[in-house]
């Protein structure tokens, strides 16, 4: 395994296009990672108050690009992953 | 039609003056009129790079205050007709002159010159403000580096917020042997982050360095950096240059899967 990862270890110029990645998309709706995180658990809480899902694999993210265009640009989504366990009960 | 044409940054030390002082020299050689002025208003530099510290008189400020015509305070460049610099002052501060002077004095300067280029300070205040204010064109200029990156893109949505349509890339400062080993980030990778067209790309060389102690700017000159420079404004002036390829990063694993897939076509072949 250790074999295998110093193969696929990540180049110094991957890791900096990852970080910027992450901290662009913060930068450019003015949200931190750990509001990211609050709106996350708030989002749990109002869904599984109607339905069953499961809050632990659940993904909420901005996606740089959505179809919502203004000013000709293309707006900033937030996107939400949530699955849903049982809709019968 | 004369185009008014903002170099800027957000951070600090990536090249802002180097390019406005070498794409004003190249566009001065192709035969255009063209006007440097130094929007770094209390830290001037563009003169000392363009080397004509010496013949000071009026700046920008005496300009815009009033006290000298416009035609006084621009110094003409012996080595390239058709050069004009308009230093700016020294002594004053960033909030001494308003966005709409800026506005007034880019378009008085329109009559005169095909091209009117502003080195803008570094930062988002004030003097980024008015910098911008006239501009109908921003080169943004960044090096592949992750702090200058971000200021880079934080730039980019200051101009669209005040409405500056025609935005490229310069890509300062590459290093070929890094981006191979995979230490430094790629042309694709920066502009895949950064979402704007790439004007040019200029790669890291000392010439630079060796031209700006003479104080001579090196655009066109038998360098990696002058021609660079050059391209970028054959590419101003409308014409399609091909942008130099400086390789992607070439790690142990995509060389070992490099060579077992040469291998394959080897066999097949």
């Amino acid at each position: 395994m250790r074999f295998f990862s110093f193969f696929k270890r990540k180049t110094s110029s991957q890791i900096a296009k990852d970080r910027l990645k992450i901290l662009l998309i913060s930068d450019r709706v003015n949200c931190s990672p750990e509001m990211m995180e609050l709106i996350k658990n708030d989002i749990a809480q109002v869904i599984s108050k109607y339905m069953k899902i499961d809050a632990a694999s659940m993904e909420v993210q901005i996606a740089k690009t959505g179809n919502s265009v203004r000013n000709g640009k293309k707006m900033p989504v937030l996107y939400a992953n949530i699955p849903i366990l049982d809709l019968r009960s | 039609m004369s185009e008014v044409i903002v170099v800027t940054s957000g951070k600090g030390g990536v090249g802002k003056t180097t390019t406005s002082a070498n794409v004003g020299t190249g566009l001065a050689e192709m035969g255009k009129s063209v006007v440097l002025i130094d929007a770094d208003i209390g830290l001037r530099n563009l003169d000392v790079v363009m080397g004509l510290e010496n013949r000071i008189v009026y700046n920008l400020v005496d300009v815009i205050e009033g006290n000298c015509r416009l035609k006084q305070a621009l110094i003409k460049d012996k080595r390239h007709a058709g050069l004009y610099l308009m230093p700016a002052a020294q002594t004053r501060d960033k909030n001494c002159i308003t966005p709409g002077q800026m506005v007034k004095l880019t378009d008085s300067l329109r009559e005169q010159f095909d091209y009117i280029i502003l080195d803008c300070p570094a930062g988002i205040e004030q003097g980024f403000q008015n910098a911008i204010a006239g501009a109908d064109h921003a080169l943004v200029v960044t090096t592949p580096e992750v702090s200058a990156i971000r200021d880079a893109d934080r730039i980019i949505g200051l101009l669209e917020a005040n409405e500056i349509k025609k935005v490229d890339l310069v890509l300062n400062r590459l290093r070929q042997d890094l981006i191979r080993r995979g230490e430094m980030m790629t042309v694709d990778d920066v502009l895949d982050i950064l979402g704007i067209p790439l004007l040019g790309v200029v790669p890291d060389d000392e010439n630079v360095v060796i031209a700006t102690n003479q104080g001579e700017p090196l655009v066109g000159k038998n360098s990696d950096a002058g021609q660079a420079f050059y391209n970028i404004c054959k590419r101003l002036e409308g014409k399609e240059v091909p942008f130099r390829d400086f390789g992607k990063s070439v790690t142990i694993w995509t060389r070992f899967s490099g060579l077992f897939k040469k291998n394959l076509q080897e066999e097949r072949a």
